[in-house]
């Protein structure tokens, strides 16, 4: 399956989907001015792993910071991810960054996947 | 006495450039002054959501059959104990009923009353609305700002009216209401 590796810029995140390494991390700044056209080949690519994934997904949220326009593409991943069995979401923020370990939970609330919150 | 500072203004045409320009001038300006993480990162939320609004319906102004081209402006100041973020923008009159109605919507609600607003929009909306936003912009600029958000509506023509929005960031650590 093809290898995700989207490098961040000033106003995209970084992204990595690589099942053969087990990794699934989007990290860094989103506030695409399309995020829907942005995050359509991630919604893509979850959809084909989805068919057949790995027997355990850690998906990393390591986000500096999103817009509002990304939260909802941000709950559309993970509502696919919902649906892949042995997904957990490591959430990353800031230590002094009460916003978004808000956000995090606030998300984890959305959707039916296990969440674990870690600091940086 | 109050210290009453600009730290910038920008009028004219808005695109996602122009946006991250600003961002980084904002973000250098408050560097440079070693501010506060947390503030910074509020003050940065709220220009972001400000800003794309109004790339995102800058072309929506029509007088007549043809599109106008009006200028919006952005501006940041800060006092000793704030930050003033202030766009001004036209809008088409047809509009001001919706966004007044939404504003007033905000501003009557409490944190937990927009913690729970924002679950709805964000739950409920399918998908992004043609202009690609999220319906969220402006109770996300009300959650981070922590205070009402100050808008007016004055009428221009009989098809427009120039909106403008003014948010408020404490750099106070305590948070007031």
């Amino acid at each position: 399956m093809e290898v995700i590796n989207k490098e961040g810029t000033e106003d995209t995140p970084k992204i990595i989907l690589n099942r053969n390494d087990g990794i699934f991390e989007i990290s860094g700044r989103s506030l695409p001015e399309d995020s829907a056209d942005f995050y359509q080949p991630i919604l893509d690519w979850l959809d084909k792993y989805g068919a057949s994934p790995n027997p355990e997904t850690l998906f990393v949220f390591k986000l500096e910071y999103f817009n509002t326009a990304s939260s909802k593409l941000i709950l559309d991943i993970l509502s696919k991810l919902e649906t892949i069995t042995g997904t957990r979401i490591q959430w990353f923020f800031h230590e002094d960054d009460e916003d978004m370990e808000e956000a995090g939970t606030e998300f984890s609330e959305l959707v039916e996947v296990p969440f674990e919150f870690q600091t940086y | 006495m109050v210290t009453r500072k600009l730290i910038l203004v920008y009028e004219g045409e808005f695109t996602q450039e122009i946006t991250k320009s600003v961002l980084a001038m904002a973000e250098r300006n408050m560097d440079a002054i070693g501010e506060d993480s947390g503030i910074k990162r509020k003050v940065f939320n709220v220009m972001v959501e400000c800003l794309q609004n109004i790339v995102k319906h800058s072309d929506e102004i029509q007088e007549g059959e043809a599109p106008v081209r009006h200028g919006a402006i952005f501006m940041v100041g800060k006092d000793d104990d704030k930050y003033l973020i202030t766009s001004g923008n036209p809008i088409m009159n047809d509009k001001v009923e919706m966004l007044n109605n939404k504003l007033d919507h905000i501003n009557s609600l409490d944190k937990e009353g927009l913690k729970n607003y924002y679950k709805e929009v964000i739950k409920n909306n399918k998908g992004l609305s043609e202009k690609g936003g999220a319906g969220l912009g402006f109770i996300d600029m009300a959650r981070k700002s922590g205070q009402k958000l100050q808008f007016d509506f004055e009428p221009m023509s009989d098809n427009i009216s120039f909106f403008s929005l003014k948010t408020v960031i404490r750099r106070s650590t305590t948070d007031s209401e």
